[in-house]
């Protein structure tokens, strides 16, 4: 639990005049589900472009297992992360098999000349790849389509598609953007316990969610980023109970006018009153 | 017309309208004039249409049909074969597995349409109808009935407007019941024979003589293929195709083999093999674009640095490296290596680029290599290509003692200089085609495919897109400068002129994207047909001169309005949905769906 896998040390991404993220430290240990929530536009999605080197960081590094991750993404996928998107971007047109071919990439090395002469090393590289991927088809419960065309499946199996073609690269950590977007609750508890499944595979999960229910119930630690800063990481317990969390989500309480002293102090009675069940809303709510 | 459309019954229950034909007439006399149509126009064959030989072909002699006459015949008698499969004649069920009435239409209009083609040809030619003997009257009205038997059939969707009625009449219908399995040995027979009559069909076409016979012959072919598409057969043969791929290649290459060997005119030959260049250049091209996406226009520049290549060490007395001879292996080698390395160079620049910004700079990178060695002449730069004048007198390769430049008798057949080049392409063609089909069918493949699809996701998954793209970019640029080698010495001269980007004659460029998209992308089959259909078009209908590109870009926006997936579609998968009985596919297109770009890994 305390190897980190990935650390991100004062990761900060300007566009222009924009900072989108700024100078945030992160860290996801082995074994570990981290969950990253924020309001829209915080920069959370731009902070797993920058984890996945499909952003250059302005300033900062991430590292995998102690080495500096180039900004390169293939380089990155190749070190052992993999990611999935946050609006589906399978290989549509091709089959369910061989988007989780594409995936098994970095871990086969057959080039052309291996494609072109067809030696004894290349069928077996083909076959084992092969197998590798239809054992993931069968984790994610999609081994009879496996010849289906990946723009025909329905919704929620391309999202689990995308887990797997993610996880036939072998990673060691998996970030996920939003799994359970655009999801029924019955398909999100189904992805809920694919996360814990893979998380039992020995890969540390990070992935960004607005189904507070579905973060909260999944992970270890739960960091969250508002305007590209972040604000506080802990467990479930802590980040709910935080204040400036749930003034991030659902805006400042009123602070009343100063002339109005009496006003004030019944609104700060009720606001006292009403915080437990506040927090209990914004669990299931908060989007 | 058949179970399928529910014949209507005397005493039928009113409530669902029986299905009527658009011309009024009875079931059984629809059915009587196509099969007396179509016999009648396979008849009409024989009688003399015209009282002069001044319209190509002899038309006059009653008895002996000659040219367009023969197209008419066959026509007539596909029409007639489909109708007595409608009557449900034993044996001939299998041309109709849907009994749908499509084929019967399509057939009855194409013997229509090559008859009337000829009437109108003969009366506009010679000036008037007056030249038109009762022969060809009798022929044109013959070709009519069957048209008129066929839009009788009772067909659903009548009466909803014209536009869906025609529509429906020659619709393919959805759902086309599964064949019986057969015994392998019957498949063969099945694709063997297929085969045969594809390598007459096509032979046919090479060797008509004038215009007026190509169009017909194209007439009666697309009508024929279309019949059969909508009969189903053509899916059913592709299934075929599906389950012996090694033996239909085996004989589509025996085919190929046979070609020249059923030549007598060495005229004919040099079709063919400049028919196999250019389709062997279109194929390496298509794993450029069709398998990874890059749209290269200027791919017609590699065919020229392997044409360069070979002439300048081919041992012409023109050649600036004056008396170096290799032997063919050894300039073929140099040829696609100098392409392939002009590859490197300019893909390693350009393909940092994505979509139109990569078109526009392989445009340019053409037309500066045409303009490059347009001056290469020793005036206005090194003295390396002789600029406009070329290389000339390429010599004749021979191969362990077999001298291309001569006529050889072989088992009774006499190979001519083209056949020999002919057989010569075939071999290289085999290779091509062994090198995309092993390259698409592995890792590198996918991950072109992969990076055509959705580059991001395919960077995101491990795969080094410039890497990956370059190599694909230099293998396709090493196949056109192995096929460029050969088209050296089978034009005994190299010109800048025909590197292009656009001209009224393949190859260009723009030609050979052209024979990419039309005979389909990503397949193999597709740009050898939209090569032979787009070297033949300019070659057959001289008339159209230089209108010819106006004909030819008319085609192509047809076609893609109406089959933007190209002649032959890569439907492999396609056809696998259907085995596992999911019958709900939407239909693939190639050139939509483009997923809408967002910010990078959103």
């Amino acid at each position: 639990m305390t190897t980190p896998v990935l650390e991100a040390r004062d990761v900060t991404m300007r566009f222009g005049g924009l900072t989108a993220v700024r100078s945030v430290d992160f860290t996801v240990n082995a074994g570990e589900i981290v969950g990253l929530i924020g309001p829209n536009g915080a920069g959370k999605t731009t902070f797993f472009n920058c984890l996945t080197g499909l952003y250059v960081p302005t300033e900062g590094t991430v590292s995998y297992k102690g080495t500096v991750l180039p900004p390169k993404p293939h380089l990155v996928t190749q070190a052992g992360i993999a990611r999935t998107f946050q609006n589906i971007r399978l290989f549509a047109n091709m089959t369910v098999l061989e988007n989780v071919l594409v995936g098994r990439h970095t871990r086969t090395k057959e080039g052309l000349w291996s494609a072109l002469l067809r030696g004894p090393g290349f069928k077996k590289a083909e076959r084992e790849s092969e197998e590798r991927a239809m054992e993931l088809l069968e984790f994610i419960g999609l081994a009879h389509k496996r010849d289906h065309l990946a723009r025909n499946l329905p919704y929620g199996e391309q999202r689990k598609l995308e887990i797997a073609r993610a996880m036939a690269s072998e990673p060691g950590l998996l970030l996920l953007d939003e799994p359970t977007a655009g999801m029924n609750p019955q398909e999100t508890r189904a992805t809920e316990e694919l996360v814990f499944a893979i998380r039992d595979k020995g890969i540390a999960v990070l992935l960004i969610e607005h189904d507070m229910r579905f973060v909260f119930n999944l992970s270890d630690r739960v960091a969250v980023l508002v305007q590209g800063e972040k604000l506080v990481e802990g467990t479930a317990e802590v980040v709910q109970a935080d204040e400036r969390v749930v003034a991030a989500y659902l805006g400042e309480p009123f602070e009343g006018d100063p002339g109005e002293a009496e006003a004030a102090e019944v609104e700060a009675a009720e606001a006292a009153a009403e915080a437990p069940s506040t927090t209990s809303s914004t669990k299931g709510e908060a989007k | 017309m058949t179970e399928t459309t529910k014949t209507p019954a005397p005493d039928a229950t009113p409530a669902p309208p029986a299905p009527r034909g658009l011309v009024p007439l009875p079931l059984a006399a629809a059915r009587a004039l196509l099969l007396g149509g179509g016999i009648a126009t396979a008849a009409s064959a024989f009688l003399a249409w015209t009282w002069t030989s001044e319209f190509p072909g002899d038309l006059t002699i009653t008895g002996y049909p000659g040219g367009l006459q023969w197209l008419t015949f066959t026509a007539g008698l596909l029409t007639t074969l489909y109708a007595l499969a409608a009557y449900g004649i034993r044996g001939l069920g299998w041309l109709l597995p849907a009994r749908n009435n499509a084929p019967l239409v399509l057939n009855a209009l194409g013997g229509f349409a090559v008859t009337w083609f000829t009437v109108i040809a003969i009366s506009a030619e010679l000036g008037g109808v007056v030249n038109l003997e009762p022969g060809g009257w009798i022929a044109a009205v013959a070709s009519l009935l069957p048209v008129l038997g066929a839009f009788a059939l009772p067909q659903e969707h009548a009466g909803e407007g014209t536009k869906e009625t025609l529509k429906a009449y020659i619709a393919k219908p959805e759902r086309i019941a599964a064949p019986q399995a057969v015994a392998p040995w019957v498949q063969r027979a099945v694709i063997t024979v297929v085969t045969i009559i594809g390598l007459g069909v096509f032979t046919y076409g090479i060797d008509t003589e004038y215009g007026e016979l190509f169009v017909g012959y194209l007439f009666v072919v697309v009508f024929a293929l279309w019949a059969l598409h909508t009969a189903g057969l053509l899916d059913r043969f592709s299934a075929l195709v599906a389950a012996n791929r090694s033996f239909t290649l085996a004989m589509g290459f025996a085919a190929a083999i046979a070609f020249p060997f059923t030549q007598t005119d060495d005229h004919y030959a040099n079709i063919g093999v400049n028919i196999l260049i250019f389709g062997t250049v279109a194929l390496g091209l298509n794993i450029v674009v069709g398998l990874a996406g890059l749209l290269d226009l200027g791919y017609v520049a590699f065919l020229g640095v392997g044409a360069y290549t070979a002439a300048l060490v081919s041992g012409s007395e023109f050649s600036t490296i004056s008396g170096v001879h290799l032997p063919f292996w050894a300039s073929a080698l140099a040829g696609a290596a100098a392409s392939l390395v002009f590859g490197v160079l300019i893909g390693a620049p350009t393909l940092r680029l994505r979509g139109d910004y990569l078109a526009i700079v392989t445009l340019g990178f053409g037309e500066i290599f045409r303009i490059a060695v347009n001056n290469m002449d020793g005036q206005s730069g090194p003295d390396v290509t002789n600029g406009p004048n070329g290389i000339p007198s390429i010599p004749d390769l021979n191969l362990f003692g077999f001298n291309f430049g001569q006529a050889h008798d072989i088992g009774g057949f006499t190979l001519g200089r083209f056949a020999n080049y002919y057989l010569l392409m075939v071999l290289i063609m085999a290779i091509v085609v062994l090198v995309y089909t092993r390259a698409a069918d592995s890792r590198i493949g996918r991950s072109w495919i992969a990076i055509r699809e959705d580059e991001t996701a395919a960077t995101a998954m491990g795969i080094n897109g410039f890497r990956v793209k370059l190599v694909a970019f230099a293998l396709g640029a090493a196949l056109a400068g192995l096929a460029g080698t050969v088209s050296a010495h089978v034009t005994y001269s190299v010109v800048p002129t025909p590197y292009q980007f656009a001209g009224s004659t393949p190859p260009n460029s723009a030609f050979l994207l052209a024979a990419v998209v039309l005979g389909g992308m990503g397949t193999v089959a597709g740009p050898l047909l939209g090569a032979a259909l787009l070297y033949l078009l300019p070659e057959k209908l001289v008339f159209l001169q230089e209108k010819s590109l106006l004909a030819f870009g008319i085609a192509l926006i047809l076609l893609m309005r109406f089959r933007p997936e190209g002649i032959i579609a890569n439907r492999r998968r396609q056809l696998e949905f259907h085995e596992t009985g999911q019958l709900d596919v939407p239909k693939q297109t190639t050139l939509t769906d483009e997923p809408a770009v967002t910010k990078a890994g959103a």
